[in-house]
């Protein structure tokens, strides 16, 4: 689990809490219009160390087994992962 | 069961019977007995609630929206500059609809420095978005901190609640008050439920950000909870007098107004010495009547105007003043007069400020200036 | 605590924090080793800016936003209270924890931190670093460090940038007798998760200050975080080390620094440093190893 995008993203009156106090983890935006560069994975290179998955600051790669997965709408295409990657096998293209 | 108290023990008393769990406090004269009759209370076993000794006032509160924010009920208590340095979290607690019940002794506020009372600390915070009672004696204020709860507590108004005590002159004088049962005050009083809270269960984020999209949303929600406090005022003190049998007026209290020509309004504890001069007055066939507001927030605007329709001029005597202007009840009562189209006079009298005292006299000269006419705004006690 | 061991959620997600924020994932690893019990509070100040946008809210967890000065003060109110209603509701574990930057914690909540440490309450405080006060845009705090550049200490040629020391919060958050203080960076983050895994298995008050660098504000390619994140703890600029039973601890000894100046050199925020400034900051580092060495274990 993680916050995700709903679909419903403007509220009327009735619908705007009465106090500060809503869902957790409900996003209507995505990220993926920051990017200027995005990451790929190498699966031949990847050795499943998590290095990547530790350290993006934006908890968009998780492993499947061994393999990094990454969720485009919420990359900011920082390059972290690519620089962190021991086999270097992330190339920011 | 009666008892012997000072007005600061009778609200903690009353604190008591509303069972908070968290209580979070710092000292300042003259809140302190509060605090320290709490104290004495959780040591002794007699209220089950965490104590907790923040290092300010800002804690204090800051301390109760946390505990808020998990869903339990909070009791803070403060005074004059330490208000004031709660001030940010006094429009925090009411932004996020927490319904903290916090005792304010009113006290003059620095500088110069003074500990005695006035009412310049609340007033100064009247747009804080905080429901604002004014006891007048002990009784009425331990029933007020069972009342704040189920106001502020209430769904639909879901909005902290800060019940003033005139420093000293209530805090700490002694009267015989009748406290009533914890079983009583159980059946009273409602559990606290609220989806204002974490939940594990159902996740939620609190406290955030609201652009000027919907900000203005957020604001007008708020400030109806204060036109559904108004019912909900009502209801608690309906209530209250089936429970307890004590009956209270709601957001003003009368006194002869009826036929009355000449009205002082006021609050707090300096109304038993208005209405012992209107009686004196109404011996001499002067149709003197007075007015006690009980809440200034929500405002009791239509209440004023119906409780005035017969007066020749109205007199506001207050223990503050907005420097530039005039006292801060005076512009509100104004305010209220001219939408319930009153047309007589009304003339503002600014006293007791750093715990000046008002006397007999200085209540009588007040009647007499109402009935010939004076200045806008006087000042009680400053002779030049 | 290794990554399979973390928590596969994500509890800090979607947020709009810089593309290379340190910040950001000092909160996400914290959350992943506290879990789904933790309830975040955090003052004004990035975190909270770039998570809590109604109806944008990026916390997957219980999370608060609490005033600037009131993170430890907010904390000590949602633990007793959590504990009260869990104590109702039958709820067992869960983790008060505070997400605060460096004037947060060092300037505007260091009173709030002190009287939350002094009364020994059950809370985690965790300190995210970033050298300034990045959200308002780069002005200087009380752990700003010696000679940066921030918009409020200009480097001009009278003055090169900041002329004070970063504040000494590790220690003296340690002079309270917390039951567990440490010193962490985003760059070593296994050392950063397994410090926050023993805080969370302690009763009292709990204390990590973890250095998370901000692209913005430090002048690096927002790829670079992490390195650079490393290299501060690698030059001897930044240290890692516990206190724990009223003893200092390193956590990690390097038998020789690298390159301070590198270090600086990289960052535009250092880049009007003279040779003669950084051998005052190589200086100031080594007086401070002299004596950590001396007197900590």
């Amino acid at each position: 689990m993680k916050p995700y995008i709903r679909e419903k993203s403007t509220f009327t009156f009735d619908e705007i809490p009465e106090d500060t106090c809503f869902e957790a983890g409900y996003l209507v935006t995505v990220n993926a219009g920051w990017r200027s560069v995005t990451p790929y994975v190498d699966t031949e290179k990847c050795i499943g160390c998590s290095q990547c998955y530790l350290y993006c600051p934006d908890g968009v790669i998780s492993m499947e087994g061994k393999t990094p997965v990454l969720d485009y709408d919420f990359c900011k295409g920082c390059g972290i992962c690519s620089k962190i990657c021991p086999r270097h096998a992330i190339e920011m293209r | 069961m009666k008892k012997f108290l000072s007005g600061d023990e009778a609200f903690a008393e009353g604190v008591r019977l509303a069972c908070p769990e968290v209580i979070s406090a710092y000292p300042i004269t003259p809140q302190t007995v509060v605090v320290e009759k709490l104290s004495e209370m959780v040591e002794n076993g007699s209220l089950d609630a965490e104590f907790i000794h923040v290092e300010s006032e800002h804690s204090a509160l800051s301390c109760a929206i946390g505990a808020s924010a998990a869903g339990v009920r909070t009791f803070t208590a403060t005074s004059s500059q330490g208000l004031l340095y709660m001030a940010e979290g006094l429009v925090y607690a009411s932004g996020g609809r927490f319904p903290i019940v916090m005792m304010n002794a009113n006290r003059a506020t620095a500088l110069p420095w003074n500990i005695y009372g006035d009412q310049r600390d609340s007033l100064a915070l009247l747009d804080t978005g905080w429901i604002q009672s004014y006891a007048e004696n002990a009784q009425e204020a331990l029933d007020l901190a069972l009342m704040a709860y189920y106001i502020a507590e209430h769904r639909d108004v879901s909005t902290p609640y800060m019940a003033n005590l005139d420093g000293f002159i209530l805090t700490h004088t002694y009267e015989n008050v009748d406290i009533p049962a914890p079983e009583q005050a159980k059946e009273y009083l409602p559990p606290y439920e609220t989806n204002n809270r974490f939940d594990f269960e159902h996740p939620v984020n609190m406290g955030f950000s609201a652009g000027p999209e919907t900000n203005i949303i957020f604001k007008y929600k708020e400030h109806r909870a204060f036109d559904r406090a108004r019912g909900v005022i009502a209801e608690a003190e309906d209530r209250f007098a089936q429970v307890f049998g004590r009956r209270y007026t709601g957001l003003l209290d009368t006194y002869l107004t009826e036929d009355a020509e000449y009205v002082i309004i006021t609050l707090g504890t300096i109304a038993g010495l208005c209405r012992n001069i209107a009686d004196e007055l109404r011996e001499q066939g002067i149709k003197a009547g007075v007015i006690r507001i009980r809440y200034l927030r929500p405002f009791p605007n239509d209440e004023i105007a119906a409780a005035v329709r017969n007066a020749k001029a109205v007199g506001v005597l207050e223990k503050d003043i907005s420097f530039g202007n005039a006292g801060t009840v005076y512009a509100n009562v104004t305010s209220a007069l001219q939408w319930g189209g009153i047309t007589a006079p009304a003339y503002n009298f600014i006293g007791g400020l750093g715990g000046r005292d008002i006397s007999a006299d200085d209540i009588r000269d007040v009647f007499t200036k109402v009935q010939t006419g004076t200045d806008r705004l006087n000042w009680i006690g400053v002779s030049r | 605590m290794n990554a399979s061991a973390l928590d596969k959620n994500e509890y800090f997600y979607g947020h709009k924090a810089c593309a290379g924020c340190g910040g950001s994932l000092a909160v996400r690893a914290a959350l992943k080793v506290l879990g789904e019990r933790a309830v975040a509070v955090l003052p004004a100040g990035c975190m909270s800016a770039v998570g809590f946008n109604f109806p944008q809210l990026c916390f997957g967890n219980n999370a608060i936003i609490s005033m600037f000065a009131g993170t430890a003060s907010m904390l000590t109110g949602v633990e007793a209270g959590l504990r009260r209603y869990a104590r109702r509701k039958g709820y067992k574990d869960f983790h008060a924890v505070g997400f605060a930057g460096d004037g947060g914690t060092a300037d505007i909540g260091i009173q709030a931190l002190s009287g939350a440490i002094d009364r020994g309450d059950d809370i985690l405080y965790i300190c995210y670093d970033n050298e300034a006060y990045m959200n308002t845009g780069i002005q200087k705090s009380g752990l700003t460090p010696y000679g940066a550049r921030t918009t409020t200490t200009p480097a001009g040629a009278n003055i090169h940038g900041n002329i004070r020391p970063k504040k000494n919060m590790f220690e003296i958050v340690a002079a309270h007798d917390i039951p567990y203080a440490a010193t962490a960076t985003v760059g070593y983050i296994n050392d950063f998760i397994n410090k926050v895994e023993k805080a969370s298995k302690i009763r009292g008050t709990k204390y990590i200050h973890v250095i998370a660098p901000c692209p913005t504000g430090w002048g690096i390619p927002v790829s670079d975080t992490v390195e650079v994140a490393r290299e501060i703890a690698d030059c001897g600029l930044w240290y890692l080390a516990e206190y724990e039973n009223g003893e200092y601890r390193l956590t990690r000894d390097p038998k020789e620094f690298t390159s301070a100046e590198a270090y600086l050199r990289r960052q535009g925020r250092f880049k009007h440093l003279t040779d003669e400034d950084i051998a005052t900051i190589i200086d100031s580092r080594d007086r401070k190893w002299e004596r950590i060495r001396k007197e900590w274990k």
